[in-house]
């Protein structure tokens, strides 16, 4: 059987259970499509949770964003874990207390002003639009590989699954379905890495063969994993791998903003809805990281071990000796995932200097510009390598048996779909639940809402895809302008809303407001105005940028903003009724919990 | 009477909660800050002497080290809360 063939049957194979359990579990009335009825386990829960956090972001492309990088993009790591004890410790138990169904509607009634709740709303639609544009970049990487077509094919195509797939579950399909998700997509992380880990290191435990001594080092007996990456990395012109390259304030903001961002998501916070407790939605995050930590682990080795062995397919004489030729390329089996990727148009390579070999090195270092000069060499002829493809290539690099690639194809489409369906889950019930029948006509039928809420989520994965053409970074990088977002406009007002009973409904407004519209506009100024490129008036790097801090790292900086903002109009305000105190003692109070109020 | 004191000993009781929950909730935050942004990223530096696999403690905290400690965090705190709701009688039925 070939390896197309093999893909499908994987890939086929999940994807009839994940719609036989959405169907089995389809969702009857509004609550349940919403909020799943509440009879969720903390555990299930926090599987269900990690599948909708684990992204196209975190499965595709987070490790090979760590790879190409190494110790600066460690962020990524802190920043999309240390949320959840944010989370945890700040939001989740308090807003299970208060017991709605929606992010905005403890927004609406703690700022007990129907402008809070809009405000919030436009925060989640924007924040969640920008983030289902990265998970398209993911879904267009997966479905074009694996359908062996060109990455914008795979997009279309993808879109047209993603939709179909949202549309038929509820939350509780979803919940259910999430936890076979999280089944597959962590087997499909994990069991390469042990593969792999075991090919380099002999230690079957990824997180352990990252700091463990290697073998592969074509002679020269055994040294750490991370000296010979550090010490092939440099050889070739690359910035070290396990140094600092980045300062330390863009890291600290960078990081900090993931964080902030990871509390402020609608679709992880509305999971903690769905516990049956208070003191269930403590241990429902902690579940959620346990599960999430298994991949995050397992990520920081991938992208070491994937590096390492890429550098190492490059130059199979050593870093000193002759490069790979272009005939081996083509001709050779360990080398097949190239010809197959480079059909996608994420990998491509040029024979520069017609030498008949293909040299791979970093021609804007100086120090090799005099070694490229004495060798003859006219610049890097690995012309190509989207970062996203590295996960996804990752078995096949290491020339892992055909089964293990169909897993990983499984696994990758299963990360992405989940999240892109939570997620459109959050802006459809923003729009139909929050917007239409909570504002504009609240007599709508029951039909008529979850019709809205589907065309809203028609609405938003077509803007996505159409954003995703052009994306404004690679999916993780997306992503983290989604969080930037967040961080800027949702958290500060939930947490203030919990732990402040003066900030008023004036200045959470006021405070949402000018969080979103600097971050979004210091985004767009770097990025393109609606992400659209070259419409951006400085460029993408930390020298070039604004105040000298990246888009990506913005977030932080918008949320201190909504933070002062908010406080300070409050002060200068009427003070908080009476009645919005005492709602504010009874949230912080576990006892008299009840079910979920629908209003 | 009787019934006013009883609220006022209530709505005493909630304070001493919710000190109580923000004094953990404090040096949780610390600790949190301190694996992460310290010796992940600022204090990295004063850690290089302690070599782990290749590279230093500050590499290891920053890529796995800290979400190690995230989950002890969380569910430390989990633990810690719910004994407190039960020391002061707000636990759910």
């Amino acid at each position: 059987m070939d390896q197309f063939t093999l893909n499908l049957l994987f890939v086929g194979a999940s994807f009839a259970l994940y719609i036989g359990i959405a169907v089995w579990a389809r969702a009857g009335s509004t609550s349940e499509f919403y909020a799943a009825g509440r009879g969720v386990h903390p555990v299930t829960n926090g599987m269900a949770t990690a599948a909708d956090w684990m992204s196209a972001a975190s499965f595709i492309s987070m490790a090979g964003l760590i790879a190409f990088t190494g110790y600066d993009n460690s962020s990524f790591l802190m920043g999309w874990t240390g949320g959840y004890v944010l989370l945890a410790l700040l939001l989740a138990p308090y807003l299970r207390k208060f017991g709605k169904f929606t992010v905005s509607e403890f927004i609406g009634d703690r700022f007990y002003s129907p402008t809070a709740r809009m405000v919030a709303v436009i925060c989640l639609i924007v924040a969640s639009t920008t983030y289902v544009i990265g998970q398209m970049t993911g879904v267009g990487v997966a479905f074009g590989r694996f359908l062996e077509i060109s990455n914008t094919a795979g997009l279309l195509i993808g879109a047209c699954v993603v939709f179909a797939y949202a549309v038929f579950g509820g939350m509780k399909g979803v919940t259910y379905t999430q936890v076979a998700q999280y089944v597959v997509l962590i087997m499909a992380y994990t069991i390469p890495a042990v593969f792999i880990s075991l090919q380099l290191t002999g230690t079957p435990i990824p997180a352990l063969g990252l700091f463990s001594e290697t073998t592969a080092t074509g002679g020269e007996g055994s040294v750490y994993l991370l000296t010979k990456l550090d010490q092939i990395v440099t050889d070739l012109g690359f910035a070290s791998y396990t140094e600092a390259h980045k300062d330390n304030l863009n890291m600290v903001l960078f990081t900090l903003s993931l964080m902030i961002g990871t509390a402020g998501l609608p679709h992880v916070i509305m999971r903690f809805f769905t516990v049956p407790k208070v003191s269930d939605a403590r241990w429902s995050a902690g579940w959620a990281l346990v599960f999430i930590a298994l991949l995050y682990l397992t990520a920081p080795a991938v992208g070491a071990m994937a590096r390492l062995n890429i550098t190492n397919l490059m130059w199979p004489n050593g870093t000193g000796g002759d490069a790979v030729a272009v005939q081996t390329i083509e001709t050779a089996p360990e080398y097949d995932w190239m010809l197959t990727w480079q059909k996608t148009g994420l990998l491509d390579w040029e024979d520069k200097n017609g030498d008949g070999l293909i040299q791979y090195y970093n021609d804007g270092s100086d120090a090799m510009a005099e070694k490229a000069a004495a060798n003859g060499w006219e610049g890097n002829e690995l012309t190509n390598f989207n970062r996203d493809i590295l996960v996804l290539a990752n078995p096949e690099i290491a020339n892992l048996p055909g089964w293990v690639i169909g897993l990983v194809a499984a696994g990758g489409l299963a990360a992405a779909l989940s999240t892109a369906a939570g997620l459109l889950l959050a802006i459809s019930s923003a729009v139909s639940h929050d917007l239409l029948k909570g504002q504009l006509t609240p007599n709508m039928s029951e039909k008529a809402e979850l019709m809205s809420a589907r065309i809203a989520m028609a609405v938003a994965i077509a803007v996505a895809t159409f954003l995703g053409l052009n994306p404004p970074g690679f999916a993780a990088q997306t992503v983290a302008l989604a969080f930037g977002l967040a961080a800027a406009s949702i958290f500060p007002a939930l947490m203030m809303g919990i732990f402040s009973k003066r900030v008023n409904n004036v200045g959470a407004v006021a405070g949402m407001l000018s969080g979103l519209i600097f971050t979004l506009v210091y985004i767009f100024l770097h990025k393109g105005w609606l992400f659209i490129a070259g419409t951006n008036s400085f460029p993408d790097t930390v020298d070039g940028s604004l105040f000298g801090i990246q888009s990506t790292a913005i977030g932080a900086i918008g949320a201190i903003i909504n933070f002062g903002v908010a406080y300070g109009v409050s002060m200068m305000t009427r003070d908080t009724p009476q009645e919005i105190k005492d709602l504010v003692e009874s949230v912080r109070i576990p006892a008299g919990a009840g079910g979920a109020v629908d209003h | 009477m009787a019934e006013q004191s009883t609220h006022a000993k209530v709505a005493e009781d909630g304070a001493g909660y919710w000190a109580a929950n923000v004094r953990i909730i404090m040096i949780s935050l610390i600790i949190w800050a301190l694996v992460s942004f310290g010796f992940g990223i600022l204090l990295r530096p004063l850690l290089s002497g302690f070599a782990v696999g290749g590279t230093d403690l500050g590499f290891w905290f920053a890529q796995q080290g800290s979400i190690l400690v995230f989950l002890a965090l969380i569910f430390f705190y989990a633990w810690r809360m719910n004994r407190l709701d039960r020391e002061y009688g707000v636990e759910e039925d």
